[in-house]
């Protein structure tokens, strides 16, 4: 016989394992639509692995790919730590996308550009963070509902500006202005498009994971996710410390859309980000909330992202497949989880 | 401006009302029922993508657009089924799952549409539902033409109003739902089976979703297109909560969201737009932000949505 126990505490070991353990599921339950599609599951997936991460030039991209969702990763573990559920990363990226592509087509020497933009997208991200973290402070209203629907009216906002007054006269396209030369993100490696916003995503997460972990206000953050109550009772100010997350999660968020128009695209445009304030939350789940872990994490679905491409040109199976990876992978990791909080025990026969 | 008036104001007006306003009726409905059980269900604008895109692929595999409509609510079930596995059976924390559920699903309408229909560069279309205007109701002035000359889809959504809305104060069934939703320990106690209920009410709503995606693909747009739902789920989310959680008022949020869309799609096709159409889409959701903070006081919202029942935890 069996029986699930409530675990009181989980070896560290976990941490590893429970990630890919839900990736190996994702892997093996996504080869059934490879095999739909007629193709070699161990090719497609080898094809896919060899496009991303096979050579110099294959990992920078993916690592630019990866650096948003970084930032996104970051934004909602940093959140979620605090049980603010901050669902509104895409509108936060969208936002700092804005704001900074915005300070960016100023004329004005490129460091300083580039300072501005990076503050700028920050600032515009954490603003909209604040908004749902208002709410549930003063007002008691459900963030999960508030920062979901604030992504709608980002976008809808986005798109008023770029089919209206912030149009580029020179396109004739719904796209922004670009932004000055000299404050396009210096490419790091020679032929590649491996920019400063990347290296900057790289150094967040360690920082990030600094500032968790070691940092009162990491404390306070932990505390108040994990017991109001008792960090109520222990003198912290629990709705100042929503509010300080929310400020900081969202400048992440922020940050994220900074790097695509910095570092990719260099204006801005209705399909910025194909979904990676969602993904955002995939990646800080694949990495239990832990801000070392969103950068492997990130780096996975990037990885999926990129490689799809090339599996789709060499093997016919659709790319949309690194669509179906990510929702697996999330639902996978939420089913690992409960390893955490469960153990099976083998117990003897009753009677 | 009576030029303007009489240009926007037309008999097609209240039609256009009344045609998007049904996937939205049907949406909000579905997401209400799941809701009232305790169970949000972010999965809502993923699930009814991939009921479009299955019950779009039904119809024109096999020609009969019933069995697409039958395809994509059976999906929709599924789904459903899925998402109760996860936060019901398994008590996984709703929105995360949620947010899973809608990446799996609208990656798996994309993948499997792309696997069968291949890269086309006119995209495959079916011939959609006609419109079936009722004898006699048809010939009122005004009224008639709009409301009585349109897809038996919108019938079906009209009549799920008055339905919903007896399923879910009238009957035993309906009873047990609204317990689970505000106090599942006492549903428990009065012998409710919390667990089945809310699997019940989260399958049902996957089923409305699945009429609303049906509706899209096969009414609406006569084709699947990747922007066939294009947020309509999100904002199924807003009007619940705008038509605090009951189903008349639901269903009005989503008459009065389709008249405002619609006076928007008509202020750009006459070339009046002063005002950019984003700011008409944008309404729902601030008005739903508004309305959550100005209700909190009320505490409308089912007590136990979001929370998980767990019977060994007392």
């Amino acid at each position: 016989m069996f029986r699930l126990e409530v675990r009181t505490s989980t070896p560290a070991w976990f941490n590893l394992a429970l990630p890919l353990l839900a990736i190996a599921a994702t892997l093996i339950l996504c080869s059934g639509l490879i095999a739909l599609a007629g193709a070699g599951v161990l090719e497609s997936y080898g094809v896919m692995f060899t496009a991303s991460l096979g050579d110099s030039y294959a990992i920078t991209e993916t690592l630019v790919r990866a650096a948003p969702m970084i930032f996104t990763g970051l934004a909602v573990a940093v959140a979620f730590r605090a049980k603010f559920w901050n669902i509104g990363a895409e509108g936060q990226l969208l936002a700092g996308a804005v704001a900074s592509c915005f300070v960016g087509a100023i004329p004005m020497p490129g460091p300083l550009a580039m300072l501005l933009m990076a503050l700028a997208g920050a600032a515009a991200g954490a603003a909209v963070a604040l908004v749902p973290a208002t709410l549930r402070v003063k007002f008691k209203v459900d963030d999960v509902v508030s920062s979901l629907l604030l992504n709608s009216v980002i976008y809808y906002a986005l798109m008023a500006l770029i089919e209206g007054p912030w149009k580029d006269s020179f396109s004739g396209y719904p796209i922004s202005p670009p932004i000055e030369d000299s404050a396009n993100f210096p490419v790091l490696i020679e032929g590649t498009r491996l920019h400063l916003g990347v290296v900057a995503a790289l150094v967040a997460a360690p920082l990030i994971w600094f500032l968790i972990v070691r940092t009162t206000l990491g404390f306070r953050i932990r505390v108040t996710g994990e017991n109001p109550e008792a960090a109520r009772y222990g003198g912290i100010h629990v709705e100042r410390v929503l509010i300080s997350t929310a400020l900081l999660s969202g400048a992440l968020a922020g940050l994220a859309g900074v790097g695509e128009v910095g570092g990719v695209h260099f204006q801005v445009m209705s399909d910025i980000s194909p979904g990676y304030g969602y993904s955002g939350i995939v990646v800080a789940m694949l990495a239990r909330l832990n801000p070392l872990g969103v950068v492997p994490a990130a780096i996975f679905l990037a990885a999926v992202m990129t490689g799809a491409e090339a599996m789709s040109r060499a093997t016919g199976v659709p790319a949309f497949l690194s669509d179906v990876i990510q929702g697996t992978a999330l639902l996978a990791m939420l089913v690992a989880l409960l390893f955490t909080a469960y153990r099976i025990r083998r117990v003897g026969a009753i009677g | 401006m009576s030029a303007v008036f009489e240009q926007i104001f037309q008999v097609g007006f209240l039609a256009a009302i009344i045609r998007i306003a049904t996937p939205l009726a049907f949406a909000t409905l579905g997401e209400m029922f799941s809701e009232r059980a305790g169970v949000l269900n972010l999965g809502i604008e993923g699930i009814m993508l991939l009921c479009a895109m299955t019950g779009f692929t039904a119809t024109s595999l096999s020609g009969s657009l019933w069995l697409g409509v039958l395809v994509a609510v059976l999906t929709g079930m599924l789904m459903g089924a899925l998402h109760a596995l996860f936060t019901v059976a398994l008590g996984l924390s709703q929105h995360v799952c949620g947010i899973g559920v809608t990446l799996f699903s609208s990656g798996l309408a994309y993948f499997l549409y792309r696997l069968i229909f291949g890269q086309q560069s006119v995209p495959p279309s079916i011939k959609g539902f006609q419109t079936l205007p009722i004898p006699v109701l048809s010939d009122i002035p005004v009224l008639g033409p709009a409301v009585f000359n349109q897809f038996a889809l919108v019938y079906m959504a009209i009549i799920a109003i008055p339905l919903a809305a007896f399923v879910l104060y009238r009957t035993p069934w309906g009873l047990s739902v609204r317990m689970v939703g505000e106090n599942p320990r006492a549903a428990d106690s009065a012998g409710v089976s919390v667990i089945a209920t809310r699997f019940q009410a989260v399958i049902l709503g996957g089923a409305l979703m699945g009429l609303a995606g049906a509706f899209l693909s096969m009414a609406q747009f006569n084709a699947f297109t990747f922007g066939v739902v294009s947020g309509r789920g999100w904002v199924a989310i807003a009007l619940v909560v705008f038509g605090r959680w009951d189903p008349w008022r639901s269903a009005g949020a989503a008459l009065l969201f389709a008249f405002v869309d619609a006076l928007q799609l008509r202020m750009q096709a006459s070339g009046l737009g002063h005002i950019p159409y984003e700011a008409f889409l944008m309404l729902p959701f601030i008005f739903t932000i508004v309305a959550m903070a100005v209700m909190s006081r009320n505490a409308v919202a089912p007590s136990a949505l979001l929370k998980p029942f767990r019977r060994e935890e007392r």
